[in-house]
């Protein structure tokens, strides 16, 4: 019985990785902007379609080096036709707006480049490795493709930390995120913050969307990953990276041991026609933690005022 | 020149608190009801009926349902879809195992039940708020849409768990053809929409209100948080309920509940936002652009002539719809409604410009 | 200003929805296309919808139409959502001189919410390897015809392989058998039928729904690695299908001791998971992939004319060759119709139900139809809408889908009485009354 556990464990946390990169996409651009952007699933979906069909000419790297120019002329796009004209509205005009991009994407992506399943090849075998296999009966399996996610997702958050660190826009980013007006009079132009941040959601997205798609092969659904990933941002908190890790791991694996072990359980006792609790489970879950941390895990503490 | 308050003078209370203080609102008002059940149904067609006003009017209660937690009380939800499915499988099991039940009192029980669940899964919002509360009631969505599909018992053990109502009537009279289905939802939204009018314009609604614009400060001048914030939930999913008993029962017919999905609560919300968030008449307006959009889009290639591929259109359906979105809200971020009364406004003074 | 334009896209939306349909010249056949060419089913929906729309093209351009009488058609995009197929269906229904002469939704969803209203507008519904299983019962569900196999068929005929590799049912005794399918009406109906099997030969079953759209699998598969049974059924759709296979290959279950529905065995369904497919079963609906004699005249008539809907090397897919099936089932419906109620005249949706109803389509019918080799003969009645029970299962090889098993018949031995006691339920829910139609 261990063994079935130990694994469906591994399983949930590689998978709460894939959740995390497209949850880190999320608490980017809300930590910078305020803009809860429900954009992310489709911008993921049209950079995952841009890199499938664009390898499909040429290899994967120029491929990967286009989608990246393609997503931040998308960034600005949006950043001088929709953000900018909607400056200082409220929160949930703002969230409309983004619902409204993706809308607009998803359509655009299926025009541009087809609605059929494409391919995204990383060359990594997809059989998988099976380990321990003296110990438990049939060994523990492990999947190499989210193994190597897992290694994406490790890289970027680096890069990101380091940006962020080191860097001055990266520096720039984080006095926005802190207080708007306050980096805005030190000097720092608030539009093209944003259009930072909105280009690296971008490149986050490519990453998510390479990942996803050669899992899943590329099409309309990967869009939907962004349903995802939002219990792991209520998880985690939305102004926190570390947060959209740590509860993508949490999610990931609460949802899958959940199915596994819980579910039988639950057909069971309630006569139930088939499984499928993670659905709700990710969310249940998420809500369960907000009851005590209404801010999620890392979020920051809502002070209020009159 | 003919939309004029001037000599209207209210000589009491009563007169003054009207719902439509200004003559030509109320005469507009009863004429736009007239014009609905008496001169529609003398020349519309099916596909009218069917496909465009029935689903404008059940979706309207919709949106005043969530109008009324959200742009009302301030409590953004995504659960929309599941409450209405609360109330279409209540009202479906109740006509079911009750068969002789009145059908006003199944819709009733249809939206008591969505009442009772919408306050269990609006008690997190004494804790939570904002998105987080949003994404929370995403929870909802998703276990109420699961427990549909899976539970045996709320579909009868149906083994497609796809299920029908039967021939509808009330009070003897059949409700078969699409008038007498457009006819029947016609009066329950008048009336209903009359109900939610009072509501808001009472103390509830004030409450509700001071609750929206700053929950802290309307605590501190006595109004109870909970108090107002679980009636806001539990009068919501009322309506919510049930507009999804009528969408099952009139619209559908059979269902399976992935009518009732994630989808349905972001198109309702939709509604709210384009129609006006805080709005009545917003909540109609948004359902009305909302669902006949999609329908004129479709139709637009064919009428001009321009020969494209069900799919590019389809696409086009998709990006022009998120455009009008993100235009509509650039342009007026208040909704449809605040159109309405920037019209009303100017119409004030037409013709003269002071 | 804003104003202006909203008040002209109001009055354009309220011109446009009380227009009504255009008139046509007299002598023509509408025929509605309800189609998916986007969203999470569209990679299937395409090919199907490209094959029905190209017979249509080929009948008029060869023959002139059906004695004379030139086929219209309309294409209305669902997106596989039930609630939009409706709208489809209402708004195209009365298009044309004499209304739509049938429906193929494509979508079991959309056949549950429609059954009843076809009925009352009195168009059949055409739901071939589709749609209700019991409906093939015509003596209560009049207006549905299920043509070439039901859902009780298609699980019939591969439990009968499974049984044979096995070397009987009586071997089955013990055996874990899974059902991974799209948590729907659609995923749903084989359950009736391997649940009263079990019962029959003592196998176990395990039911394994996923949702729509059916990208989160990994639970599913885990399940099945941790409790390895025999064999799984797949009952998918769209990108589910690529999905569980390639979910397959990262458990390390064994493609071939996988059987898919003939939803579930095409070639956007292998192709995404590459050389991982190989070895994976599929239940055919009759016929396989490849181009076969009707396919010259359709190079002749449509392609070489540049008015085919596909690319001229995706005609011979199984999902293109299963829509140009379907398009000709109904055109042949058509013809029979026509020939008691008058040659080279539209003919209403219910003297096409006649035509349905008293199809009989002889094997030297088929050939000079061209579908020589893919299709057995296919005789309707009032009785049995079905028409034909009859299918082979089909491995993919890597690059094709082959034949590798002999033709089976569903066994009507345990079929029909389930039939008969779901259609009588139906029928005292519904108050109908059990007869035929003249």
């Amino acid at each position: 019985m261990l063994g079935p556990i130990i694994e469906t464990l591994i399983g949930g946390l590689l998978t709460g990785v894939l959740y995390a990169l497209v949850a880190l996409g999320f608490v980017l651009i809300f930590k910078a902007s305020g803009v809860f952007n429900f954009a992310q699933g489709a911008m993921v979906l049209f950079a995952a379609l841009s890199v499938a069909r664009l390898s499909e000419v040429m290899p994967l790297v120029f491929a990967v080096a286009i989608a990246v120019v393609i997503m931040v002329v998308l960034a600005y796009v949006i950043e001088r036709l929709v953000l900018r004209p909607l400056v200082n509205q409220e929160g949930i005009i703002l969230f409309m707006a983004t619902l409204g991009v993706a809308y607009f994407i998803d359509g655009f992506g299926q025009t541009v480049w087809g609605s059929d399943i494409y391919k995204i090849n990383l060359g990594i075998p997809k059989d998988p490795m099976f380990f321990f296999e003296g110990v438990f009966p049939g060994g523990i399996l492990i999947d190499r493709e989210e193994v190597a996610a897992a290694a994406v997702c490790a890289i970027l958050v680096a890069g990101l930390a380091i940006f962020f660190q080191v860097t001055r826009t990266g520096r720039a980013l984080r006095a926005v995120a802190d207080d708007h007006q306050a980096a805005q009079s030190v000097g720092i132009p608030l539009n093209y913050i944003w259009l930072i941040v909105w280009a690296v959601a971008g490149i986050v997205a490519i990453a998510a969307g390479m990942v996803w798609g050669s899992k899943l092969g590329v099409q309309f659904s990967i869009s939907l990953v962004a349903l995802k990933a939002l219990p792991v941002l209520i998880l985690g908190g939305f102004t926190s990276i570390p947060g959209a890790i740590v509860g993508g791991l949490i999610i990931g694996a609460g949802e899958k041991l959940a199915e596994v072990l819980l579910g039988p359980i639950l057909i069971k006792t309630f006569d139930l026609a088939g499984g499928g609790i993670e659905n709700w489970f990710a969310y249940m879950l998420a809500l369960v933690f907000l009851l005590f941390r209404p801010q999620g895990l890392f979020g920051e503490r809502i002070i209020e005022r009159i | 020149m003919l939309y004029r308050e001037a000599g209207q003078f209210k000589t009491s209370y009563q007169a003054d608190q009207a719902i439509f203080p200004i003559a030509q609102d109320r005469w507009f008002v009863w004429g736009l009801v007239a014009f609905g059940f008496l001169v529609l149904p003398l020349f519309a067609d099916q596909y009218l009926y069917t496909e465009v006003l029935i689903p404008v009017l059940i979706l309207s209660l919709a949106a005043i349902g969530l109008n009324i937690l959200t742009g009302y009380c301030g409590q953004l939800s995504l659960g929309t879809g599941g409450f209405m499915a609360v109330g279409a499988y209540a009202a479906y099991n109740l006509a079911l195992r009750l068969p002789e039940t009145n059908l006003i009192v199944v819709f009733l029980f249809a939206g008591l039940m969505a009442m009772a669940v919408g306050v269990l899964f609006g008690i997190p919002s004494l804790r939570i708020k904002g998105f987080y509360l949003a994404v929370a009631t995403l929870a909802s969505q998703f276990f109420l849409e699961w427990a549909f599909a899976r539970v045996k018992w709320f579909t009868n053990y149906a083994p497609s768990g796809s299920v029908a109502v039967g021939k509808l009537e009330l009070f003897g009279m059949p409700i078969q053809t699409p008038m007498e289905k457009y006819l029947f939802v016609l009066a329950i939204v008048v009336v209903m929409t009359l109900a939610a009018k009072n509501l808001i314009r009472g103390r509830l609604g004030r409450m509700w209100m001071a609750t929206r614009d700053m929950d802290i400060a309307a605590e501190i001048i006595g109004i109870r948080p909970l108090y107002a914030k679980l009636s806001a939930f539990a009068v919501s999913s009322f309506f919510i309920g049930v507009s999804g008993a009528l969408w099952a029962f009139l619209r559908l017919g059979s269902w399976e509940p992935l009518a009732f999905d994630i989808n349905r609560s972001f198109q309702i919300l939709f509604m709210v936002i384009i129609g006006g968030l805080g709005s009545l008449l917003g909540s109609f307006l948004g359902a009305a652009f909302i669902v006949l959009m999609p329908i004129f889009l479709n139709q637009l290639p064919g009428i001009l002539g321009i020969p494209m591929s069900t799919a590019l259109i389809s696409h086009l359906e998709f990006m022009v719809f998120g455009a009008m979105i993100v235009f509509f809200l650039i342009v007026e971020p208040h909704g449809l409604a605040r159109l309405w009364a920037i019209a009303k406004e100017k119409l004030r003074l037409w013709p003269f410009p002071y | 200003m804003t104003l202006k334009i909203l008040g002209a896209a109001v009055a354009a939306a309220v011109g446009v929805t009380a227009l009504a349909a255009p008139a046509l010249a007299q002598n023509e056949q509408f025929i509605p296309a309800l189609v998916y060419r986007t969203g999470a089913y569209a990679p299937n929906g395409v090919p199907f919808a490209n094959g029905i729309a190209d017979y249509y093209k080929l009948v008029n351009a060869r023959d002139n139409g059906i004695n004379g009488v030139r086929i219209t058609t309309e294409e209305c995009e669902f997106g596989y959502a039930t609630d939009r197929g409706v709208e489809c269906y209402e708004r195209l229904k009365k298009k044309g001189p004499t209304g739509a002469a049938y429906v193929i939704p494509l979508s079991t969803g959309v056949t549950f919410a429609l059954t009843e209203k076809t009925a009352t507008d009195k168009i059949p519904l055409i739901t071939m390897g589709y749609g209700r299983s019991e409906s093939r019962d015509g003596t209560v569900f009049h207006w549905n015809f299920p043509l070439l196999g039901t859902y009780w068929t298609a699980s019939d005929i591969i439990l009968q392989h499974i049984a044979r590799k096995e070397g009987g049912f009586d071997k089955l005794k013990g055996k874990k058998i899974a059902l991974v399918y799209h948590d729907s009406p659609y995923g749903k109906e084989p359950i009736a039928l391997l649940t009263e099997r079990a019962k029959r030969h003592g196998f176990e079953t395990m039911f394994l729904p996923v949702t729509h759209p059916g990208v989160e699998q990994k639970a599913t598969w885990l399940q099945i690695r941790q409790q390895r049974p025999n064999y799984v059924l797949l009952w998918g759709w769209g990108v589910m299908n690529s999905t569980s296979i390639k979910e397959a290959v990262a458990v390390g279950y064994p493609r071939s001791q996988m059987y898919g529905v003939w939803w579930s065995g095409a070639e956007p369904d292998v192709r995404p998971a590459e050389g991982g497919a190989t070895g994976y079963n599929a239940v055919t609906l009759q016929h396989t992939a490849g181009q076969f004699k009707v396919h010259e005249d359709l190079k002749r008539h449509v392609y070489d004319k540049n008015q085919g809907s596909a690319k001229w090397d995706e005609t011979g897919e199984i999902l293109y060759v299963r829509g140009l099936i379907n398009a000709m089932l109904g055109v042949e419906a058509i013809r029979t119709a026509q020939e008691k109620f008058g040659k080279g005249k539209p003919m209403t949706g219910e003297q096409v139900r006649w035509g349905l109803e008293n199809l009989n389509i002889t094997a030297d019918r088929i050939k000079q139809l061209g579908f020589d080799g893919v299709l057995q003969p296919i005789r309707v009645t009032c009785q049995d809408h079905e028409g034909a029970r009859t299918g082979r299962i089909q491995t993919w090889d890597g690059k094709n889908w082959k034949i590798s098993s002999d033709w089976y018949t569903s066994d009507d031995k345990v079929i029909a009485p389930m039939v008969k006691d779901a259609a009588s339920k139906y029928a005292s829910e519904k108050k109908i009354t059990a007869g035929c139609l003249n």
